[in-house]
């Protein structure tokens, strides 16, 4: 009963779309369906003729091609917007914007975009909404309408700049209408006007665009400009490059630094050689892992604090295992360096295999929390990425908090005691196994802490570990054994220097570069940037 | 004494009768090699085609096994380790006497094993698309050279559909693969009017995590005025941390798209695809073809692996289609042997899972369809062009002066892989 009232209800539908179409919509319907064209030159053509009808449902339409949302029912070839739920799709007329039933996925036919379509849909969205209420919509718009080019776009852009309220907008609609009048068939003044407008935005797309005008321009006047404007922005870019390798250099000091910080405690300051620290790195990243599935299947909504929940249980699970490390195997070796290598090259070995039969080979996908992905533009040019911001300052606040550990508190005490001289500060009546056993577990858990950080920027697989020891082990010996300030200088100008070297070098060659540069420097200055100096080093 | 001789001779018997048991055993089953990588940085990809050699194993005896025998898988786990791969074929062929092995993701490892398989006389087949420049008589190639992916694709980025692509840039991880595709590619992109200053190379690490700054140089070299393209070969576990730097530093397919030759479905899987959506990939296979084979390899492939989410790839395809081609010819000859199925491999026929036919060809390679697929948002390939028909491989590059001259065919009268004149006179004519 209920589907033929459906039946007659979506005649009726059919009966008045029919009878309304040839009045109102013709054209637009027409065009609707052409978009399901099969080569991509017709559906261009088709997406520019609904775009140009200006058509209150175009932007919708278009929205819904540039999604791949935009289906052809196989049956009649005409074309729907559609919504997922579950294994069938929520059909939606374009031509009347309503729900028109659900259907099962096979009936149903995807319109295939590719890049250039994407493009011009871009474009064509941009000049459909370019006078959006949102101001987020109304710059992506700016930048869509930019990448275009189009000289139909002009009138649009013009109106839309009278009413412009937010600057920054503004100013990006200024460039996308400057590089439309420098590329399109415009007098010469207008040209030049363009070029000094585009000189105040450098940024890599105006670059691509001045190098393509000086190239083909055949006004002089205009070439020249636009070649002085182009010396110039390269000049700034060039400036924004370096800060830009800076900031990588930074951020790859950061990553130093949180990997070695830990060793800087159990190699640097205990005299032990470590060679499953990689490994307790790792078990801090897999730890992240577990935290983020428990989130995903428990608190699916608070997801962008995993990262933070872990950080503590990375420390408790990574000092668990650098405690027991110590209690069950180091402690008996202390003063014989090269059993210590052995013996924790031999447990790094279990440990890999360890989490490689509990977790399997493959790489395991931690997630980046919201607020870690993505990054900001600060200039043009200049592009920083959140994930690194954050870890450069997390390196930063666990070596700060590691230093008041060490400077202010008890345990700290007792620790330099231990370590500078462990006769005397045994007959102080301090417990020197249990102080040995509590640092290695510090320098053990900030191993794990380091893992939650590298695990938004690199895979997680057992072999984690393994990248990261001998940069660790180097960045301890350069910036001084021993001295936790030297371990962060190290960090960071191993970061910058090899970032510098980059771009000349090739990675390779950089770290290559930079591993003959430390033989050399440890030639020199055996005991690294910061040498520790009195009776203490002797001991 | 009595008592001696007795021992002696139900040792004897003993003895017989195992060295008989041992013979019935052997001649009991067929066993099928599998040396692909289930630990290390190549873990991610080589894992799931040991799974799916596993799969038509259990398949093929389901249906009574082959010559009446039962057929056996032996796995190996050469742990991404170069050198491993070769002492792991020779175990496989010396020590375990298996007929075929199935196995090799980089082109490192097949070097490494190349002179071991050709010294005992083996039969390897590769499945995974490669450089070129090579054929062996003891090895085929099922994945696809040059000129059925690295070439297409470039072609495709240049033309009108591709967005006509003038500057290039050529990311590749530091072996063998890469840096002849590379050699190939600026050859090719030469001889179409492309100037060296046009084009960027760059080599990283196996397992390389920091791509801040080559994708920011990337950046830098696209906004020279003429449109920009990546070619990667970035292989293994690098490849999520590059196209994570990529989404976090915005760049998107339409302006500087990223064509890969080695990310598929599953590098893909657990990736955040949504910033990714227009990059490419050039393949004979996607998951996402509409076509009943496929739908049916899919379906069994869940079944075995039991797990719905499973994706599947052009290797496992290239496996299907070398496993089901060995299958046939070891039918068509009546033996294991080598020497004998070899011959039967040449012209064997099997559905590609993508419509058409595969075709062994005597060079060892097949003859396949070029896909070109961009990401969706679901970390499936939708494919954007396609080639009319299949496509023969080719060992040796037309677009490198030296190799063009050279033919490999397995065939009298040339029986040679990089040969300039045939090794026999034809007697015909």
């Amino acid at each position: 009963m209920k589907t033929i009232s459906t039946f007659v209800g979506s005649l009726l539908l059919l009966l008045t779309l029919t009878l309304s179409g040839p009045v109102a919509a013709q054209g637009f319907d027409e065009l609707v369906t052409d978009l399901s064209a099969k080569s991509f030159n017709a559906k261009i053509k088709a997406v520019e003729k609904v775009a140009e009808t200006g058509d209150d449902r175009a932007a919708a339409v278009l929205r819904a091609m540039l999604e791949g949302r935009l289906f052809e029912r196989k049956e009649d070839g005409k074309v729907f917007i559609t919504t997922r739920e579950g294994r069938a799709y929520v059909l939606t007329d374009p031509l009347t914007l309503k729900e028109v039933g659900q259907v099962k996925s096979s009936t149903l036919k995807k319109i295939k975009v590719n890049n250039r379509l994407r493009g011009v849909l871009n474009g064509a969205l941009g000049s459909l909404t370019l006078l959006s209420k949102d101001p987020v919509k109304r710059a992506s718009a700016a930048e869509a309408v930019f990448k275009n080019r189009s000289a139909d776009d002009i009138p649009a852009l013009e109106k839309a700049m009278e009413r412009e309220t937010d600057a920054g907008v503004k100013a990006k609609m200024e460039m996308a209408l400057a590089a439309i009048q420098l590329t399109a068939d415009s007098p010469e003044e207008i040209k030049i006007a363009a070029v000094d407008v585009l000189t105040g935005h450098p940024t890599p797309e105006v670059r691509a665009l001045l190098g393509g005008v000086v190239q083909s321009e055949q006004v002089e006047s205009v070439a020249k400009a636009a070649a002085e404007a182009l010396s110039d922005i390269e000049r700034r870019l060039a400036f924004f490059n370096a800060i830009g390798n800076v900031f990588q250099g930074l951020s790859l000091g950061s990553v130093l630094l949180l990997a070695a910080v830990g060793l800087a405690i159990t190699f640097g300051v205990m005299g032990v050689i470590n060679m499953a620290h990689g490994e307790l790195v790792m078990l801090g990243a897999y730890t992240t892992f577990m935290v983020q599935e428990v989130f995903r299947a428990y608190f699916p909504g608070a997801f962008d604090w995993s990262v933070i929940v872990a950080i503590p249980l990375a420390f408790g699970v990574s000092g668990l295992f650098g405690i027991a490390i110590e209690r069950g195997v180091i402690r008996y070796l202390y003063g014989r360096p090269l059993e210590t290598l052995l013996a924790t090259w031999g447990l790094s070995l279990i440990l890999q295999q360890l989490v490689r039969s509990l977790f399997g080979p493959t790489n395991r996908d931690v997630g980046s929390p919201s607020w870690m992905s993505g990054s900001v533009e600060v200039t043009g040019g200049l592009v920083l990425t959140y994930n690194r911001m954050w870890i450069i300052f997390f390196s930063l606040l666990v070596l700060g908090l590691l230093l008041l550990v060490i400077r202010k508190t008890a345990f700290g005490l007792q620790m330099r005691a231990v370590t500078q001289n462990r006769q005397m500060a045994g007959s102080m009546g301090i417990r020197t196994g249990y102080v040995d056993a509590l640092t290695f577990g510090l320098g053990a858990g900030i191993a794990g802490v380091a893992g939650v950080a590298l695990s938004q920027i690199d895979n997680v697989s057992p072999n984690l570990g393994q990248a990261y020891i001998i940069d660790s082990f180097m960045v301890v010996v350069f910036g001084g054994v021993g001295n936790l300030w030297g371990t962060l200088v190290g960090a960071f100008s191993l970061g910058i220097i090899n970032k510098f070297l980059e771009p000349f070098a090739g990675t390779v060659l950089a770290k290559i570069l930079v591993l003959i540069a430390i033989i050399l420097f440890i030639q020199k200055r055996p005991r690294g940037l910061f040498a520790l100096k009195g009776r203490a080093v002797e001991a | 004494m009595k008592k001696k001789l007795l021992t002696f001779a139900a040792a004897g018997a003993l003895s017989l009768s195992m060295a008989m048991s041992g013979i019935a055993h052997a001649a009991d089953t067929i066993k099928v090699g599998v040396l692909h990588s289930l630990s290390g940085t190549m873990a991610i990809s080589e894992t799931t085609l040991k799974d799916t050699v596993l799969m038509m194993v259990d398949d093929l005896n389901k249906q009574g096994g082959l010559l009446g025998k039962k057929v056996e898988a032996v796995v190996v786990d050469p742990a991404s380790n170069w050198p491993l791969f070769a002492e792991k074929m020779r175990e496989l062929i010396t020590v375990n006497d298996v007929d075929v092995v199935f196995g090799c993701w980089t082109s490192v490892s097949r070097k490494s094993v190349l002179p071991v398989v050709e010294e005992l006389n083996g039969m390897l087949f590769y499945p995974v698309q490669y450089e070129g420049e090579e054929s062996s008589k003891n090895v085929f190639y099922t994945g696809a050279a040059p000129n059925q992916q690295a070439i297409p694709a470039v072609e495709y980025l240049m033309s009108e559909d591709g967005g006509e692509a003038k500057r290039w840039v050529l990311l590749g991880t530091d072996y063998v693969y890469p840096r002849t595709t590379n050699k190939i590619l600026r050859a090719f992109l030469h001889s179409k009017g492309v100037k060296d200053e046009d084009i960027m190379e760059n080599y990283t690490p196996f397992g390389h995590s920091d791509w801040q700054t080559i994708v920011a140089e990337v950046k830098k070299f696209a906004s020279a005025g003429k449109k920009t393209a990546v070619v990667s070969t970035i292989n293994g576990d690098a490849n999520v941390p590059f196209y994570k730097e990529l989404g976090n530093q915005g760049i998107k397919a339409e302006d500087i798209p990223v064509v890969a030759f080695s990310v598929g479905e599953e590098e893909l899987a657990g990736l955040d695809t949504a910033p990714l959506v227009g990059h490419l990939a050039a393949w004979n296979y996607f998951m996402s073809v509409d076509n009943p084979e496929n739908d049916a390899f899919i379906q069994k492939w869940h079944a075995f692996i039991k797990d719905e989410k499973r994706v599947s790839n052009d290797p496992m395809e290239a496996t299907y289609i070398g496993f089901k081609m060995w299958t046939q010819a070891v039918e068509q000859a009546g033996t294991t042997d080598v020497d004998a199925v070899r011959q039967a491999m040449y012209g064997q026929k099997v559905k590609n899972l993508t419509g058409g036919i595969a075709v062994m060809n005597t060079n060892h390679h097949l003859s396949k369809p070029v896909l070109i697929g961009e990401i969706q948002p679901d970390g499936q390939f939708e494919t954007v062009w396609e080639t009319d028909g299949v496509v023969k491989g080719d060992a040796w590059s037309d677009y490198i002066p030296e190799s063009a001259k050279l033919t490999a065919d397995w065939t009298y009268p040339w029986v040679c892989g990089n040969c300039k004149e045939p090794k026999f006179k034809a007697l015909i004519n």
